[in-house]
Protein backbone atom coordinates (compact mmCIF):
# COMPACT_ATOMS: atom_id res chain seq x y z
CA UNK A 1 0.00 0.00 0.00
CA UNK A 2 1.36 3.42 -1.24
CA UNK A 3 1.48 6.58 1.58
CA UNK A 4 -1.03 8.33 -0.83
CA UNK A 5 -3.23 5.74 -0.66
CA UNK A 6 -3.26 5.26 2.77
CA UNK A 7 -3.94 8.88 3.44
CA UNK A 8 -6.47 8.65 0.88
CA UNK A 9 -7.88 5.56 2.69
CA UNK A 10 -8.15 7.47 6.47
CA UNK A 11 -9.50 10.33 5.06
CA UNK A 12 -12.29 8.90 3.19
CA UNK A 13 -13.23 7.05 6.83
CA UNK A 14 -13.30 9.82 8.45
CA UNK A 15 -15.52 11.82 5.71
CA UNK A 16 -17.88 8.28 5.95
CA UNK A 17 -18.03 9.05 9.46
CA UNK A 18 -18.87 12.82 9.38
CA UNK A 19 -21.52 12.18 6.80
CA UNK A 20 -23.04 9.62 8.65
CA UNK A 21 -23.95 11.88 11.27
CA UNK A 22 -25.14 15.00 9.91
CA UNK A 23 -27.08 13.06 6.62
CA UNK A 24 -29.35 10.95 6.26
CA UNK A 25 -27.88 9.28 3.30
CA UNK A 26 -26.36 6.05 3.16
CA UNK A 27 -25.85 4.01 6.54
CA UNK A 28 -22.51 3.31 7.29
CA UNK A 29 -22.31 -0.92 8.52
CA UNK A 30 -21.64 -1.32 12.26
CA UNK A 31 -18.02 -2.65 11.44
CA UNK A 32 -17.43 -0.05 9.52
CA UNK A 33 -18.97 2.59 12.46
CA UNK A 34 -16.46 0.83 15.05
CA UNK A 35 -13.65 1.24 13.32
CA UNK A 36 -14.19 4.25 12.42
CA UNK A 37 -14.52 5.46 15.84
CA UNK A 38 -10.83 4.01 16.46
CA UNK A 39 -9.42 5.18 13.47
CA UNK A 40 -8.11 8.43 14.77
CA UNK A 41 -6.27 6.75 17.66
CA UNK A 42 -3.98 4.27 14.81
CA UNK A 43 -0.97 4.47 13.78
CA UNK A 44 -2.01 3.02 10.45
CA UNK A 45 -5.47 2.78 8.73
CA UNK A 46 -7.04 -0.73 8.88
CA UNK A 47 -6.98 -2.37 5.24
CA UNK A 48 -9.76 -2.51 3.49
CA UNK A 49 -10.05 -4.90 0.97
CA UNK A 50 -13.38 -6.27 0.05
CA UNK A 51 -16.18 -3.24 -0.95
CA UNK A 52 -15.02 -0.01 -0.04
CA UNK A 53 -18.27 2.16 1.12
CA UNK A 54 -17.17 5.39 0.07
CA UNK A 55 -19.44 8.42 0.73
CA UNK A 56 -22.00 9.15 -2.24
CA UNK A 57 -22.37 12.71 -0.99
CA UNK A 58 -20.56 15.13 -1.89
CA UNK A 59 -20.63 18.71 -0.95
CA UNK A 60 -20.10 22.08 -2.85
CA UNK A 61 -19.40 25.80 -1.60
CA UNK A 62 -21.82 28.44 -2.52
CA UNK A 63 -21.77 29.27 -6.17
CA UNK A 64 -19.49 26.99 -6.91
CA UNK A 65 -19.06 23.65 -8.39
CA UNK A 66 -15.16 22.50 -7.41
CA UNK A 67 -14.94 19.58 -5.73
CA UNK A 68 -12.89 19.24 -2.58
CA UNK A 69 -10.77 17.23 -1.56
CA UNK A 70 -13.17 14.74 0.76
CA UNK A 71 -15.10 14.64 -2.83
CA UNK A 72 -12.10 13.95 -5.21
CA UNK A 73 -10.87 11.20 -2.43
CA UNK A 74 -14.18 9.00 -2.24
CA UNK A 75 -14.95 9.41 -6.17
CA UNK A 76 -11.67 7.88 -6.89
CA UNK A 77 -12.96 4.96 -4.85
CA UNK A 78 -16.28 4.99 -6.71
CA UNK A 79 -13.84 5.11 -9.64
CA UNK A 80 -11.82 1.71 -9.06
CA UNK A 81 -15.10 0.23 -8.06
CA UNK A 82 -16.69 1.04 -11.97
CA UNK A 83 -13.67 0.11 -13.61
CA UNK A 84 -13.53 -3.33 -11.55
CA UNK A 85 -17.63 -3.92 -11.73
CA UNK A 86 -19.19 -1.89 -14.36
CA UNK A 87 -22.62 -0.27 -13.61
CA UNK A 88 -24.66 2.15 -14.72
CA UNK A 89 -24.61 5.55 -11.89
CA UNK A 90 -26.61 8.58 -11.66
CA UNK A 91 -24.87 11.79 -10.41
CA UNK A 92 -27.94 13.88 -8.86
CA UNK A 93 -26.74 17.45 -8.65
CA UNK A 94 -28.21 20.08 -6.08
CA UNK A 95 -28.25 23.79 -5.25
CA UNK A 96 -29.09 25.38 -2.28
CA UNK A 97 -32.56 27.72 -2.14
CA UNK A 98 -30.80 30.98 -2.80
CA UNK A 99 -31.41 32.90 -5.96
CA UNK A 100 -33.58 31.96 -9.09
CA UNK A 101 -34.77 28.63 -10.10
CA UNK A 102 -33.60 27.79 -13.22
CA UNK A 103 -29.92 29.42 -12.49
CA UNK A 104 -30.16 26.56 -9.67
CA UNK A 105 -30.93 23.86 -11.86
CA UNK A 106 -27.82 24.97 -14.02
CA UNK A 107 -25.82 25.41 -10.71
CA UNK A 108 -26.76 21.71 -9.87
CA UNK A 109 -25.76 20.35 -13.39
CA UNK A 110 -22.24 22.07 -13.28
CA UNK A 111 -22.06 20.13 -9.40
CA UNK A 112 -23.27 17.10 -11.33
CA UNK A 113 -21.06 17.39 -14.60
CA UNK A 114 -17.98 17.87 -12.42
CA UNK A 115 -18.47 14.82 -10.76
CA UNK A 116 -18.99 12.85 -13.85
CA UNK A 117 -15.91 14.46 -15.20
CA UNK A 118 -13.61 13.27 -12.51
CA UNK A 119 -14.86 10.26 -12.83
CA UNK A 120 -14.21 10.04 -16.73
CA UNK A 121 -10.98 11.30 -15.75
CA UNK A 122 -10.39 8.38 -13.30
CA UNK A 123 -11.01 6.04 -16.42
CA UNK A 124 -14.76 5.51 -16.03
CA UNK A 125 -16.43 5.18 -19.05
CA UNK A 126 -19.13 7.73 -19.73
CA UNK A 127 -21.68 5.60 -21.17
CA UNK A 128 -22.32 4.82 -17.60
CA UNK A 129 -22.74 7.74 -16.19
CA UNK A 130 -26.34 9.79 -16.22
CA UNK A 131 -26.22 13.22 -14.96
CA UNK A 132 -29.39 15.01 -13.99
CA UNK A 133 -29.67 18.12 -11.69
CA UNK A 134 -32.60 18.94 -9.36
CA UNK A 135 -32.01 22.80 -8.73
CA UNK A 136 -33.21 23.08 -5.30
CA UNK A 137 -36.29 21.32 -5.83
CA UNK A 138 -35.63 18.29 -4.11
CA UNK A 139 -33.58 19.71 -0.41
CA UNK A 140 -32.05 17.62 1.51
CA UNK A 141 -32.36 19.41 4.34
CA UNK A 142 -35.42 21.89 4.93
CA UNK A 143 -34.51 25.10 6.31
CA UNK A 144 -33.22 28.56 5.73
CA UNK A 145 -29.79 29.01 7.43
CA UNK A 146 -26.45 28.05 6.33
CA UNK A 147 -26.18 24.60 7.91
CA UNK A 148 -29.21 23.77 5.52
CA UNK A 149 -27.99 25.58 2.64
CA UNK A 150 -24.50 23.14 2.87
CA UNK A 151 -26.28 19.54 3.25
CA UNK A 152 -28.24 21.24 0.02
CA UNK A 153 -25.43 21.94 -1.90
CA UNK A 154 -24.80 18.40 -3.05
CA UNK A 155 -23.92 16.11 -5.59
CA UNK A 156 -25.66 12.40 -5.12
CA UNK A 157 -24.10 9.20 -6.56
CA UNK A 158 -26.89 6.41 -7.09
CA UNK B 1 -38.47 60.53 6.86
CA UNK B 2 -41.63 59.70 5.03
CA UNK B 3 -44.45 58.78 7.28
CA UNK B 4 -45.48 55.44 7.02
CA UNK B 5 -48.61 53.55 8.54
CA UNK B 6 -49.44 50.25 8.28
CA UNK B 7 -52.50 48.78 8.01
CA UNK B 8 -53.30 44.83 8.43
CA UNK B 9 -56.38 44.36 7.01
CA UNK B 10 -58.22 40.79 7.47
CA UNK B 11 -60.54 39.60 5.21
CA UNK B 12 -62.02 36.46 5.43
CA UNK B 13 -63.79 35.45 2.55
CA UNK B 14 -66.22 32.02 2.92
CA UNK B 15 -67.42 30.43 0.58
CA UNK B 16 -69.33 27.37 0.64
CA UNK B 17 -66.53 24.63 -0.40
CA UNK B 18 -63.88 26.38 0.41
CA UNK B 19 -62.44 28.98 3.03
CA UNK B 20 -59.73 31.59 1.88
CA UNK B 21 -57.87 33.70 3.97
CA UNK B 22 -56.69 37.02 2.34
CA UNK B 23 -53.91 38.79 4.62
CA UNK B 24 -53.48 42.21 2.71
CA UNK B 25 -50.40 44.21 4.44
CA UNK B 26 -51.17 47.69 2.63
CA UNK B 27 -48.04 50.17 2.96
CA UNK B 28 -49.13 53.90 2.40
CA UNK B 29 -47.41 56.53 1.58
CA UNK B 30 -47.99 60.35 0.83
CA UNK B 31 -50.47 58.87 -1.36
CA UNK B 32 -54.06 58.21 0.22
CA UNK B 33 -55.87 55.37 -0.87
CA UNK B 34 -59.05 56.94 -2.89
CA UNK B 35 -62.43 56.52 -0.27
CA UNK B 36 -64.96 54.24 -2.13
CA UNK B 37 -68.03 52.32 -0.65
CA UNK B 38 -69.87 49.27 -2.47
CA UNK B 39 -72.93 48.79 -0.90
CA UNK B 40 -74.62 45.41 -0.33
CA UNK B 41 -75.92 44.57 -3.71
CA UNK B 42 -80.05 44.51 -4.19
CA UNK B 43 -82.41 41.51 -5.65
CA UNK B 44 -80.74 37.73 -5.42
CA UNK B 45 -77.41 38.83 -4.52
CA UNK B 46 -77.90 38.29 -0.69
CA UNK B 47 -78.97 34.74 -1.13
CA UNK B 48 -76.36 34.12 -3.74
CA UNK B 49 -73.45 31.23 -3.47
CA UNK B 50 -70.87 33.88 -3.49
CA UNK B 51 -71.36 37.15 -1.77
CA UNK B 52 -70.33 39.60 -4.85
CA UNK B 53 -70.20 43.25 -3.05
CA UNK B 54 -67.57 41.52 -0.55
CA UNK B 55 -65.33 40.25 -3.81
CA UNK B 56 -65.34 43.48 -5.28
CA UNK B 57 -64.57 45.14 -1.78
CA UNK B 58 -61.60 42.93 -1.49
CA UNK B 59 -60.27 43.48 -5.24
CA UNK B 60 -60.41 47.26 -5.12
CA UNK B 61 -58.56 47.19 -1.32
CA UNK B 62 -55.71 44.75 -2.42
CA UNK B 63 -55.33 46.96 -5.30
CA UNK B 64 -54.41 49.56 -2.81
CA UNK B 65 -55.59 52.25 -4.53
CA UNK B 66 -58.40 52.19 -2.56
CA UNK B 67 -59.90 52.39 1.39
CA UNK B 68 -63.31 50.73 0.67
CA UNK B 69 -66.21 52.08 3.89
CA UNK B 70 -67.04 49.34 6.09
CA UNK B 71 -70.83 48.26 5.36
CA UNK B 72 -70.93 48.84 9.60
CA UNK B 73 -70.85 53.06 8.66
CA UNK B 74 -72.83 52.96 5.74
CA UNK B 75 -76.18 55.45 6.58
CA UNK B 76 -78.09 53.79 3.36
CA UNK B 77 -78.21 50.96 1.10
CA UNK B 78 -78.99 52.21 -2.05
CA UNK B 79 -80.37 49.87 -4.83
CA UNK B 80 -81.15 52.52 -7.65
CA UNK B 81 -79.99 55.22 -8.40
CA UNK B 82 -82.66 57.24 -6.92
CA UNK B 83 -82.10 56.30 -3.73
CA UNK B 84 -78.51 57.75 -3.57
CA UNK B 85 -78.13 60.73 -1.90
CA UNK B 86 -74.93 62.17 -2.00
CA UNK B 87 -75.21 63.75 1.38
CA UNK B 88 -74.86 60.70 3.29
CA UNK B 89 -71.58 59.51 1.00
CA UNK B 90 -69.91 62.96 1.48
CA UNK B 91 -70.66 62.75 5.34
CA UNK B 92 -68.27 59.78 5.46
CA UNK B 93 -65.59 60.94 3.07
CA UNK B 94 -66.79 58.54 0.03
CA UNK B 95 -65.57 59.56 -3.14
CA UNK B 96 -67.59 56.84 -5.16
CA UNK B 97 -70.41 54.86 -4.70
CA UNK B 98 -70.83 51.16 -5.79
CA UNK B 99 -74.23 49.44 -6.23
CA UNK B 100 -75.67 46.57 -7.82
CA UNK B 101 -78.48 43.76 -8.24
CA UNK B 102 -78.29 40.20 -8.84
CA UNK B 103 -81.59 39.21 -10.89
CA UNK B 104 -82.18 35.85 -12.13
CA UNK B 105 -82.53 35.69 -15.79
CA UNK B 106 -83.69 32.55 -18.32
CA UNK B 107 -80.46 31.32 -18.97
CA UNK B 108 -78.84 31.89 -15.85
CA UNK B 109 -78.44 35.51 -13.55
CA UNK B 110 -77.63 38.83 -14.61
CA UNK B 111 -75.78 41.48 -12.57
CA UNK B 112 -76.64 45.07 -12.97
CA UNK B 113 -73.90 47.80 -11.86
CA UNK B 114 -73.35 51.35 -11.31
CA UNK B 115 -70.48 53.53 -10.34
CA UNK B 116 -71.69 56.98 -8.95
CA UNK B 117 -69.17 60.14 -8.63
CA UNK B 118 -70.11 61.23 -4.99
CA UNK B 119 -68.13 64.62 -5.18
CA UNK B 120 -69.31 65.75 -8.75
CA UNK B 121 -72.69 64.02 -8.11
CA UNK B 122 -73.32 62.35 -10.99
CA UNK B 123 -73.15 58.68 -12.19
CA UNK B 124 -69.88 57.46 -14.43
CA UNK B 125 -71.27 54.34 -15.35
CA UNK B 126 -74.65 51.68 -15.50
CA UNK B 127 -73.45 48.06 -17.06
CA UNK B 128 -74.73 44.44 -16.67
CA UNK B 129 -72.89 41.34 -17.20
CA UNK B 130 -74.46 38.37 -18.23
CA UNK B 131 -73.57 34.74 -16.05
CA UNK B 132 -74.68 32.01 -13.75
CA UNK B 133 -74.02 30.16 -10.39
CA UNK B 134 -71.07 29.19 -11.20
CA UNK B 135 -69.81 32.52 -12.76
CA UNK B 136 -70.50 34.87 -9.80
CA UNK B 137 -66.81 35.40 -9.22
CA UNK B 138 -66.28 35.71 -12.83
CA UNK B 139 -69.29 38.38 -12.64
CA UNK B 140 -67.90 39.83 -9.23
CA UNK B 141 -64.19 40.83 -10.73
CA UNK B 142 -66.06 42.29 -13.70
CA UNK B 143 -67.69 44.97 -11.76
CA UNK B 144 -63.76 45.64 -10.29
CA UNK B 145 -62.32 45.89 -13.48
CA UNK B 146 -64.78 48.34 -14.35
CA UNK B 147 -64.68 50.19 -11.31
CA UNK B 148 -61.13 50.40 -11.29
CA UNK B 149 -60.92 51.46 -14.71
CA UNK B 150 -63.44 54.48 -14.36
CA UNK B 151 -61.30 55.86 -11.74
CA UNK B 152 -57.93 55.29 -12.20
CA UNK B 153 -57.63 54.68 -16.25
CA UNK B 154 -55.36 51.36 -16.05
CA UNK B 155 -57.33 48.50 -17.00
CA UNK B 156 -58.30 45.63 -13.98
CA UNK B 157 -56.63 42.53 -14.17
CA UNK B 158 -59.12 41.34 -10.92
CA UNK B 159 -60.63 38.51 -13.33
CA UNK B 160 -57.15 37.04 -14.33
CA UNK B 161 -55.38 33.84 -13.63
CA UNK B 162 -52.61 32.79 -11.93
CA UNK B 163 -50.56 29.54 -12.10
CA UNK B 164 -48.54 28.30 -9.26
CA UNK B 165 -46.24 25.30 -7.81
CA UNK B 166 -47.58 23.88 -4.32
CA UNK B 167 -45.19 21.63 -2.49
CA UNK B 168 -46.68 19.30 0.08
CA UNK B 169 -42.62 18.80 1.49
CA UNK B 170 -43.76 15.14 2.85
CA UNK B 171 -43.01 12.47 -0.30
CA UNK B 172 -46.09 11.10 -1.73
CA UNK B 173 -47.51 10.38 -5.39
CA UNK B 174 -48.98 14.35 -5.61
CA UNK B 175 -46.15 16.03 -3.13
CA UNK B 176 -45.58 18.17 -6.21
CA UNK B 177 -48.70 20.05 -7.87
CA UNK B 178 -49.26 22.72 -10.88
CA UNK B 179 -52.31 24.64 -9.20
CA UNK B 180 -54.65 27.37 -11.47
CA UNK B 181 -56.35 29.75 -9.32
CA UNK B 182 -57.81 33.03 -10.04
CA UNK B 183 -55.67 36.03 -9.30
CA UNK B 184 -57.47 36.10 -5.93
CA UNK B 185 -55.96 33.04 -5.10
CA UNK B 186 -59.96 31.76 -5.35
CA UNK B 187 -60.97 28.39 -7.36
CA UNK B 188 -57.59 26.57 -6.82
CA UNK B 189 -57.67 23.92 -9.21
CA UNK B 190 -54.34 20.93 -9.66
CA UNK B 191 -54.09 20.92 -13.50
CA UNK B 192 -51.22 18.10 -12.50
CA UNK B 193 -49.59 16.43 -9.77
CA UNK B 194 -46.66 13.88 -9.28
CA UNK B 195 -44.68 12.93 -6.94
CA UNK B 196 -41.73 14.55 -9.08
CA UNK B 197 -40.72 18.08 -8.87
CA UNK B 198 -42.35 20.44 -11.32
CA UNK B 199 -41.64 23.98 -11.83
CA UNK B 200 -41.51 26.64 -14.29
CA UNK B 201 -45.13 27.33 -15.00
CA UNK B 202 -45.43 29.83 -18.44
CA UNK B 203 -48.87 30.90 -19.95
CA UNK B 204 -49.53 30.83 -23.37
CA UNK B 205 -50.96 34.51 -24.25
CA UNK B 206 -53.99 32.73 -25.70
CA UNK B 207 -54.74 31.03 -22.40
CA UNK B 208 -55.54 27.63 -24.25
CA UNK B 209 -52.25 26.06 -22.83
CA UNK B 210 -49.61 26.19 -19.71
CA UNK B 211 -45.78 25.01 -20.25
CA UNK B 212 -44.35 24.00 -17.49
CA UNK B 213 -40.95 21.21 -16.23
CA UNK B 214 -41.73 18.17 -15.03
CA UNK B 215 -39.29 15.43 -13.80
CA UNK B 216 -41.45 12.52 -13.94
CA UNK B 217 -39.46 11.04 -16.37
CA UNK B 218 -36.86 10.80 -14.06
CA UNK B 219 -35.07 14.04 -15.68
CA UNK B 220 -36.72 17.67 -16.53
CA UNK B 221 -38.52 17.75 -19.91
CA UNK B 222 -40.99 20.25 -20.63
CA UNK B 223 -44.63 19.77 -20.76
CA UNK B 224 -47.46 21.57 -22.64
CA UNK B 225 -50.76 21.33 -21.13
CA UNK B 226 -54.12 22.12 -22.92
CA UNK B 227 -56.18 24.00 -20.60
CA UNK B 228 -59.23 22.68 -22.23
CA UNK B 229 -58.85 18.85 -23.29
CA UNK B 230 -56.11 18.30 -20.36
CA UNK B 231 -53.94 16.64 -22.26
CA UNK B 232 -50.04 17.01 -21.63
CA UNK B 233 -47.57 16.38 -24.37
CA UNK B 234 -43.93 16.17 -23.81
CA UNK B 235 -42.09 18.40 -26.00
CA UNK B 236 -38.21 18.10 -25.10
CA UNK B 237 -36.37 14.90 -23.96
CA UNK B 238 -33.07 16.27 -24.47
CA UNK B 239 -29.78 15.35 -22.54
CA UNK B 240 -29.22 17.80 -19.56
CA UNK B 241 -31.75 20.42 -18.64
CA UNK B 242 -34.91 21.16 -20.68
CA UNK B 243 -36.38 24.18 -18.37
CA UNK B 244 -37.42 27.48 -18.71
CA UNK B 245 -39.93 27.70 -21.05
CA UNK B 246 -41.33 30.93 -21.82
CA UNK B 247 -43.86 31.50 -25.11
CA UNK B 248 -43.87 33.81 -27.96
CA UNK B 249 -46.15 36.71 -28.23
CA UNK B 250 -48.20 34.47 -31.11
CA UNK B 251 -47.55 31.21 -28.91
CA UNK B 252 -45.95 29.46 -31.94
CA UNK B 253 -42.72 29.00 -30.04
CA UNK B 254 -41.25 28.63 -26.82
CA UNK B 255 -38.22 30.35 -25.53
CA UNK B 256 -36.29 27.49 -23.47
CA UNK B 257 -33.09 26.03 -22.00
CA UNK B 258 -31.22 23.11 -22.90
CA UNK B 259 -27.52 21.97 -21.93
CA UNK B 260 -27.81 19.46 -24.65
CA UNK B 261 -24.32 20.77 -26.27
CA UNK B 262 -23.27 21.02 -22.97
CA UNK B 263 -23.87 24.40 -21.10
CA UNK B 264 -27.25 26.07 -20.62
CA UNK B 265 -27.84 27.86 -23.41
CA UNK B 266 -31.25 29.64 -25.14
CA UNK B 267 -33.32 27.94 -27.76
CA UNK B 268 -36.58 28.55 -29.47
CA UNK B 269 -38.36 25.89 -30.30
CA UNK B 270 -41.51 25.80 -33.01
CA UNK B 271 -44.29 24.04 -31.67
CA UNK B 272 -45.72 23.38 -34.90
CA UNK B 273 -42.56 21.88 -36.37
CA UNK B 274 -40.66 20.78 -33.61
CA UNK B 275 -37.93 23.18 -35.38
CA UNK B 276 -35.05 24.05 -32.70
CA UNK B 277 -33.08 27.17 -33.12
CA UNK B 278 -29.61 28.13 -31.05
CA UNK B 279 -30.24 31.35 -29.99
CA UNK B 280 -26.94 31.93 -27.74
CA UNK B 281 -23.79 30.56 -28.15
CA UNK B 282 -20.86 30.76 -24.87
CA UNK B 283 -17.94 28.82 -24.45
CA UNK B 284 -18.32 25.95 -21.48
CA UNK B 285 -18.37 27.76 -18.29
CA UNK B 286 -21.49 29.90 -18.91
CA UNK B 287 -24.80 29.50 -17.77
CA UNK B 288 -27.60 31.22 -20.04
CA UNK B 289 -31.29 30.85 -18.80
CA UNK B 290 -34.62 31.74 -18.00
CA UNK B 291 -34.85 33.17 -20.89
CA UNK B 292 -38.50 36.20 -21.78
CA UNK B 293 -39.41 37.03 -24.89
CA UNK B 294 -39.51 40.95 -25.43
CA UNK B 295 -43.23 42.57 -25.82
CA UNK B 296 -42.66 42.94 -29.75
CA UNK B 297 -41.38 39.14 -29.97
CA UNK B 298 -37.80 40.53 -31.65
CA UNK B 299 -35.88 39.39 -28.53
CA UNK B 300 -35.34 37.51 -25.45
CA UNK B 301 -34.00 39.23 -22.16
CA UNK B 302 -32.22 36.14 -20.06
CA UNK B 303 -30.15 35.75 -17.39
CA UNK B 304 -26.36 34.85 -18.37
CA UNK B 305 -23.06 34.79 -16.35
CA UNK B 306 -20.88 35.51 -19.02
CA UNK B 307 -19.75 38.36 -17.40
CA UNK B 308 -18.95 36.64 -14.05
CA UNK B 309 -21.67 36.48 -11.92
CA UNK B 310 -25.30 36.55 -13.30
CA UNK B 311 -26.94 39.60 -14.85
CA UNK B 312 -29.46 40.32 -17.72
CA UNK B 313 -28.97 40.19 -21.11
CA UNK B 314 -31.21 41.09 -24.23
CA UNK B 315 -30.09 39.22 -27.75
CA UNK B 316 -31.83 40.50 -30.75
CA UNK B 317 -33.14 37.48 -32.98
CA UNK B 318 -32.76 38.97 -36.21
CA UNK B 319 -29.45 39.95 -35.69
CA UNK B 320 -27.92 37.39 -32.63
CA UNK B 321 -26.66 40.60 -31.20
CA UNK B 322 -26.16 40.41 -27.27
CA UNK B 323 -26.69 43.67 -25.21
CA UNK B 324 -26.35 44.18 -21.26
CA UNK B 325 -28.92 45.24 -19.58
CA UNK B 326 -28.19 45.39 -15.81
CA UNK B 327 -24.99 46.93 -13.85
CA UNK B 328 -26.08 47.23 -10.35
CA UNK B 329 -25.58 44.03 -7.87
CA UNK B 330 -23.66 41.38 -8.74
CA UNK B 331 -26.51 38.67 -9.22
CA UNK B 332 -29.82 39.86 -11.07
CA UNK B 333 -31.24 37.06 -12.65
CA UNK B 334 -35.04 35.58 -13.32
CA UNK B 335 -35.87 38.87 -15.74
CA UNK B 336 -39.71 39.62 -16.56
CA UNK B 337 -40.96 42.29 -19.13
CA UNK B 338 -43.52 44.41 -18.60
CA UNK B 339 -46.53 44.42 -20.77
CA UNK B 340 -45.56 48.03 -21.77
CA UNK B 341 -41.95 46.32 -22.50
CA UNK B 342 -40.03 49.58 -21.55
CA UNK B 343 -39.39 47.82 -17.73
CA UNK B 344 -38.94 44.77 -16.35
CA UNK B 345 -38.58 43.16 -13.07
CA UNK B 346 -35.90 40.58 -11.73
CA UNK B 347 -34.26 39.09 -8.59
CA UNK B 348 -31.34 41.19 -7.12
CA UNK B 349 -29.34 40.18 -4.61
CA UNK B 350 -28.38 42.82 -1.91
CA UNK B 351 -25.81 42.38 1.14
CA UNK B 352 -26.43 38.91 0.53
CA UNK B 353 -30.22 38.96 0.56
CA UNK B 354 -32.35 38.41 -2.56
CA UNK B 355 -35.00 40.98 -3.18
CA UNK B 356 -37.51 41.63 -6.18
CA UNK B 357 -36.06 44.57 -7.97
CA UNK B 358 -37.45 46.77 -11.03
CA UNK B 359 -35.43 48.50 -13.55
CA UNK B 360 -36.72 51.12 -16.74
CA UNK B 361 -34.71 49.38 -19.83
CA UNK B 362 -33.80 52.74 -20.88
CA UNK B 363 -32.35 54.30 -18.63
CA UNK B 364 -30.71 51.33 -16.70
CA UNK B 365 -32.49 52.99 -13.05
CA UNK B 366 -33.18 49.90 -10.72
CA UNK B 367 -35.41 50.45 -7.60
CA UNK B 368 -35.69 47.59 -5.02
CA UNK B 369 -39.65 47.01 -4.59
CA UNK B 370 -39.38 44.03 -1.65
CA UNK B 371 -38.03 43.74 1.67
CA UNK B 372 -38.84 40.17 2.50
CA UNK B 373 -36.92 37.73 2.33
CA UNK B 374 -35.81 34.92 -0.07
CA UNK B 375 -37.94 36.72 -2.93
CA UNK B 376 -38.02 35.09 -6.07
CA UNK B 377 -39.82 34.54 -9.36
CA UNK B 378 -41.70 38.27 -9.88
CA UNK B 379 -44.27 37.94 -12.46
CA UNK B 380 -45.72 41.02 -13.44
CA UNK B 381 -50.11 41.68 -13.92
CA UNK B 382 -50.89 42.03 -17.29
CA UNK B 383 -51.85 45.93 -16.75
CA UNK B 384 -48.33 46.24 -14.82
CA UNK B 385 -49.94 47.51 -12.36
CA UNK B 386 -48.53 44.69 -9.41
CA UNK B 387 -46.55 41.57 -9.58
CA UNK B 388 -46.90 38.54 -7.82
CA UNK B 389 -43.33 36.76 -6.15
CA UNK B 390 -42.63 33.83 -4.13
CA UNK B 391 -40.83 34.55 -1.01
CA UNK B 392 -41.04 33.03 2.72
CA UNK B 393 -43.26 33.85 5.48
CA UNK B 394 -43.05 31.82 8.65
CA UNK B 395 -40.56 28.97 7.56
CA UNK B 396 -43.42 28.62 4.49
CA UNK B 397 -43.07 29.13 0.89
CA UNK B 398 -45.77 32.02 -0.03
CA UNK B 399 -47.35 34.17 -2.79
CA UNK B 400 -47.26 38.00 -2.32
CA UNK B 401 -47.92 40.78 -4.59
CA UNK B 402 -46.59 44.98 -4.55
CA UNK B 403 -47.23 46.97 -6.79
CA UNK B 404 -44.92 48.53 -9.25
CA UNK B 405 -44.27 52.22 -7.04
CA UNK B 406 -44.12 49.27 -4.39
CA UNK B 407 -46.62 51.38 -2.51
CA UNK B 408 -48.53 48.21 -1.93
CA UNK B 409 -48.04 44.73 -0.60
CA UNK B 410 -50.00 41.84 -0.05
CA UNK B 411 -49.64 38.39 1.15
CA UNK B 412 -51.43 35.17 -0.09
CA UNK B 413 -50.73 32.60 2.42
CA UNK B 414 -50.95 28.86 1.38
CA UNK B 415 -53.34 26.39 2.88
CA UNK B 416 -50.81 23.89 2.80
CA UNK B 417 -46.86 23.27 1.93
CA UNK B 418 -45.10 25.67 0.39
CA UNK B 419 -46.18 27.56 -2.61
CA UNK B 420 -43.90 29.17 -5.19
CA UNK B 421 -43.32 30.49 -8.91
CA UNK B 422 -46.23 32.44 -9.62
CA UNK B 423 -47.09 32.82 -13.35
CA UNK B 424 -49.86 35.83 -13.90
CA UNK B 425 -52.31 34.99 -16.71
CA UNK B 426 -51.76 37.35 -20.00
CA UNK B 427 -55.80 38.39 -20.55
CA UNK B 428 -55.68 36.26 -23.77
CA UNK B 429 -57.32 38.81 -26.09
Amino acid sequence: MTNTLKTFLALFIVLGFLAGCSSNQEVEETDIEEVVEEAPEMEEPPEVEEVIEAATVFYFEYDQSILNSEARAALMIHAEQLKSSPRSIRLEGHADERGSREYNMALGERRANAARDFLVLQGVDSYLIETVSYGEERPAMVGSDESSWAQNRRVELK
Amino acid sequence: MMQRVFITVILMMLGLNARAELVIEITEGLDKPTPIAVVPFGGASATAKENIPEIVTADLLRSGLFRPIPTSDMLSFPQSESEVFYRDWRILGTEFIVIGNLQQSANGCVLEYQLFDVLGQKRIFSKTVNGNERRLRDMAHRVSDDVYQAITGIRGAFGTKILYVEDLVRPGPSRYRMVKADADGARAEILFASSQPLMSPSWANDLSRVAYVSFETSRPAIFVQNLQTGVRTQVTNFKGLNGAPAWSPDDSKLALVLSKDGNPEIYTLELATNRLQRITRTQSAVIDTEPNWTSDGRGIIFTSNRGGNPQIYQVTLASGRVERLTFEGDYNARPRVAPDGKSLVMVHREDGIFHIAWQDILSGDMRILTETWLDESPSIAPNGAMLLYATQHNKKGVLAAVSMDAGVKFRLPSKQGNVREPAWSPYGD
